[in-house]
């Protein structure tokens, strides 16, 4: 199995960017995605900074994937995506039906990403005929569904998933970290720039439940499948993804890491990780239960 | 310009297509649409009913089959849309891309709408979906400003169909979790947000009540204050020691004042959300828009909104407030 680092979800400045992916090129991970997801307004780097960063990584030995917008509504929004499938050197991973629309007229190969619904067999034979490479499962889906799945895939298509991180649930028109600041998205101040987790959302009793994150909605909660990825090798599963956070993203790549060379003990890698996880950790969705289920380790 | 009605059972139909509904979308009694909810929806024989009912008074009907099949379940979606093609609808309503190419190989002559829950917020995903498997129309999610739903109009190969009155889903339908965050169940694997399986109303003491779901207090009513059904989005959170609506507050759509400027757009059609809603609700609104429309297509340049029609929307509309929603851009 690969180690993959998904793109960066949060709003964070050039330099902070730059240092992340000088200390992710030294580490395990073989995939890098990069590039923004969430909100076009969101400009530290513009494309051609994020490919120079890309051949950095890849220098490093590392592959580079190009990431797109999971939501789309301006023609500029467009046009910056038609750019990015149109990189000519690193391999798209495509959020929406417009990036799959884009790569498959143009016969250029790509990733289908998790917020793209790939829920059955059916999708999955349509996306490998435009050409699709690798698909991440939809964060919904469970350990049983990725096993039916897996019997349907075609050759030469490698499977991801999801393992560490918030939970990435929703995706709205309104941005709600301008409505928490009290701002029109229109003059938003960037303040998602004062948040480099996103902002934490609790219940009218206190406790943790989501993470407010400009346009999308994650959960407070970590995602953590550290402790399943025997379950997940076991699967066919070809890729496993840890979603970067503002800290200790580099720790979490080297307990994948050992744990993937069973350096150390499933229970050793789950204290570890949980020390580093104030909230606890969830793995409900691959049990097929609540995503919000916490890891029983 | 067509106007779409819900119906969750047949005296809904009914009073859509006696109020004046162009067309009338339902779903089957399971979990391959939408408005999966006990007691509601229909059998085979009770699409049959509501066809031959529709199609006697001259309206078209529609069956949504727009949830998202896992392999395990696969077949009964298939199945659904071979249900529906053999009764007779004029359209199917589906989301899911394994099952348009499906409906598209099976049924060539079957109209394919792409769903909501279908998630196409842009030209690119319409031509994707009308390349690959031929839909003729399209629901817009409700996230889109006016300007932005002019510009898709545009460059789109199909109309548009967006919605002008009913609950608001502020989130990208086809891609909101939070339900199943909380429950294990959400829109696209289920059929339902907040399943009522995973609802609570718990009395206080003092007279008000908490809403749970899936054990998550999602709000906590004041005695004096009408307790909401508990959707994530609309409930009551803490952040950052602001405690409020930090998502999105109890309200409906309404979007009559934007009439004129939608038939100038050429927007194919307008659906009214509610398949879960009563015939009550169902006769209301479709009377309302019905007039409205009919009114606007007379003579669009001195279109005004009825302050009656308001009236009556308002006190159907949940929240008993109304918004245009993100198509006035100042909402985003």
């Amino acid at each position: 199995m690969k180690l993959s680092l998904g793109p960066i979800l949060y709003y964070w400045p050039e330099e902070q960017i730059r240092q992340f992916y000088r200390e992710i090129a030294d580490s395990a991970v073989d995939i890098v995605y990069l590039g923004e997801t969430i909100c076009s307004k969101r400009r530290s780097l513009n494309l051609e900074q994020w490919v120079e960063i890309g051949q950095q990584l890849q220098a490093a030995g590392k592959e580079v994937v190009l990431s797109t917008l999971a939501l789309l509504e301006a023609e500029s929004e467009l046009k910056s995506l038609r750019k990015i499938c149109g990189n000519g050197t690193f391999l798209v991973e495509a959020n929406d039906l417009a990036a799959v629309n884009i790569c498959a007229e143009q016969e250029i190969p790509f990733v289908v990403g998790h917020s793209v619904n790939l829920y059955n067999q059916g999708t999955m034979g349509v996306m490998a005929r435009c050409g699709m490479k690798r698909w991440v499962l939809p964060v919904e889906l469970s350990k049983e569904t990725l096993h039916e799945l897996q019997q349907h895939r075609p050759d030469g298509v490698e499977t991801e998933v999801f393992s560490w991180g918030k939970i990435p649930l929703a995706y709205a028109a309104r941005c709600y970290t301008a409505r928490h600041y009290n701002l029109p998205k229109d003059d938003c101040q960037y303040r998602c720039l004062d948040d480099p987790d996103g902002i934490l959302l609790n219940t009218k009793e206190g406790q943790p439940f989501l993470t407010i994150n400009g346009i999308q909605t994650q959960s407070a909660q970590h995602n953590n499948l550290l402790g399943v990825m025997e379950e997940m090798k076991a699967e066919g599963v070809d890729v496993v993804r840890i979603s970067p956070q503002s800290r200790f993203t580099p720790e979490i790549v080297q307990l994948f890491d050992q744990r993937k060379r069973e350096e150390i003990t499933l229970q050793e890698g789950m204290d570890a990780a949980n020390r580093l996880l104030p909230l606890g950790g969830v793995d409900g969705y691959w049990r097929g239960e609540a995503g919000i289920q916490p890891t029983e380790i | 310009m067509e106007l779409v009605c819900p119906a969750g059972n047949l005296p809904s139909l009914k009073a859509a297509v006696d109020n004046g509904a162009d067309a009338v979308y339902m779903g089957f009694k399971d979990d391959t649409n939408a408005r999966n909810f006990a007691g509601l929806n229909f059998n085979d024989r009770g699409i049959g009913q509501g066809i031959e009912y529709a199609h006697k008074k001259g309206a078209k009907l529609f069956v949504a089959i727009n949830t998202f099949p896992q392999p395990s379940g696969w077949e009964r979606w298939t199945q659904a849309v071979d249900r529906a093609a053999e009764s007779g609808v004029d359209a199917v309503i589906l989301a899911d891309i394994g099952i348009l190419d499906y409906a598209a190989n099976r049924w060539p002559d079957l109209n394919l709408h792409l769903s909501v829950q279908g998630s196409a917020t842009n030209y690119e995903a319409i031509r994707f979906m009308h390349r690959n498997f031929g839909i003729r129309r399209v629901v817009i999610p409700r996230v889109l400003s006016a300007s932005q739903v002019r510009h898709v109009t545009e460059h789109s190969p199909v109309p548009l169909e967006l919605f002008g009155f009913g609950s608001l889903c502020v989130m990208v339908e086809g891609r909101c979790l939070l339900s199943s965050y909380a429950t294990g169940r959400s829109p696209n694997t289920y059929g339902a947000c907040s399943p009522g399986s995973h609802v609570e109303w718990i009395e206080q003491e003092d007279g008000g009540v908490e809403t749970r779901l899936g054990g998550i207090l999602v709000d906590r009513y004041q005695p004096t204050e009408q307790a909401g059904y508990p959707t994530i989005c609309k409930g009551r959170f803490e952040v950052q020691g602001k405690e409020g609506y930090a998502i999105e507050e109890p309200t409906s759509l309404n979007t009559l004042e934007l009439l004129p400027e939608m038939m100038a757009m050429g927007i194919g059609a307008i659906k009214i959300e509610g398949r879960q809603r009563s015939p009550a609700y169902v006769a209301q609104v479709t009377r309302v828009w019905r007039d409205a429309i009919d009114a606007c297509s007379r003579n669009p340049e001195s279109f005004q909104v009825d302050e009656n029609w308001n009236r009556q929307l308002s006190k159907v509309a949940e929240g008993a407030q109304t918004t245009l929603g993100a198509y006035h851009r100042s909402w985003q």
